[in-house]
């Protein structure tokens, strides 16, 4: 296993100026939220929290199961005191629904003590196959849920226009997905997480936008930083690579590079090339000349 | 009966034929675990739990936290 140790420190003093992410009342010195599920056990999703460098982990909302001995459970696995939980809507198809588990979800972390009281990843999903957002049951229950008080963080799909609609709607973050959710297929439509960051952050650069889903490797997570997404929710990248700890330490790397690359600048793109060792003094033969 | 988890049961109840919340979840065993309570949709919380009188063909969800992304 590869150990912080062989990553050398890369944020000197001046090249990577001190950098939060913010979300509505909050503040993060990680840009990488990271899912609970598909672990093989609680012990490899603990390691991987940890490697991940990760400050928010998302849950679920479930039923109990009844009149068993109930095992072990996610509540006994997660350090509440590190981590802030962000419950999300996951499974549900109408707004009504999505609002009721919002409710839950906030009623359980409350009873937790935890800072993820006041705040929902909100899900409304459109088809169970694609697993692809439902762009107007996401606005209705983002209007319900932010009446409501809750910080709606909401997943959406890569239409800037969809995204500009939940974000109008109330949405204290917009979550384009790259791609459907556990896919693997990283940033599809580059374009349009670009024109989802410029409509969401006009005359609101702080607005966060947070690239969630279909994350395949380190790589993807490096593209959606690197376009100046504010930070990315991943899950399944992890939790069913070959080796979830050595990816999860992949893509904290992932995140810090993909966000200090947006932070530095990149070249433009150009047709030629253009050489990087001087022409003057060279001593061979040049075509055309 | 209620309907619980989406499950019909037969739960023992006072003599009035009512049960709390609270007597339900300590029947369930899940008084000591965080879980949270819907009855027919509307959220109840815990705070109103020993007070809450369930009745026949109610519908309840009782709901915890899981791993998910």
């Amino acid at each position: 296993m590869i150990t912080e140790s062989h990553f050398p420190p890369m944020n000197t003093p001046t090249a990577f100026p001190a950098d939060s992410l913010k979300i509505g009342t909050r503040t993060f010195s990680s840009r990488l939220i990271v899912g609970t599920g598909k672990y093989k056990d609680f012990a490899e999703m603990q390691s991987a929290l940890d490697l991940s460098g990760a400050e928010v982990v998302t849950v679920a909302v479930r039923r109990e199961r009844l009149f068993n001995d109930k095992g072990q459970s996610l509540l006994d696995a997660l350090d509440l005191k590190r981590y802030t939980i962000l419950p999300n809507t996951a499974g549900c198809f109408t707004a009504e629904d999505a609002v009721r588990v919002a409710r839950l979800g906030r009623e359980l972390l409350e009873q937790l003590g935890n800072p993820g009281a006041s705040w929902v990843k909100l899900e409304v999903l459109g088809d169970k196959k694609t697993l692809l957002p439902d762009p107007m049951g996401t606005v209705e229950a983002t209007r319900i849920l932010t009446a409501e008080g809750f910080e709606v963080l909401a997943y959406s799909s890569d239409d800037p226009i969809a995204a500009l609609r939940i974000k109008q709607a109330g949405a204290t973050s917009v979550m384009p997905a790259g791609s459907p959710i556990g896919s693997g297929q990283g940033v599809l439509n580059r374009s349009n997480i670009v024109l989802c960051l410029e409509l969401l952050k006009q005359g609101d650069a702080s607005y966060p936008v947070i690239v969630d889903a279909g994350v395949g490797a380190a790589s993807d997570t490096a593209v959606a930083m690197e376009l100046g997404a504010d930070g990315v929710l991943l899950n399944t990248a992890v939790a069913h690579a070959k080796n979830p700890l050595l990816m999860a330490q992949a893509m904290r790397h992932a995140t810090i590079a993909g966000r200090a690359s947006y932070l530095a600048g990149r070249i433009p793109k150009r047709l030629y090339a253009s050489a990087s060792s001087p022409w003057e003094g060279t001593i061979s033969y040049i075509p055309g000349e | 009966m209620l309907l619980i988890n989406g499950q019909r049961c037969d739960v023992p109840t006072a003599a009035d034929g009512q049960i709390t919340i609270t007597a339900l979840l300590e029947h369930l065993k899940l008084a000591s675990v965080p879980a949270a309570v819907e009855v027919n949709k509307a959220m109840i919380p815990k705070r109103q739990h020993t007070s809450w009188q369930l009745r026949e063909n109610d519908a309840i969800e009782v709901v915890t936290l899981v791993g998910g992304g």
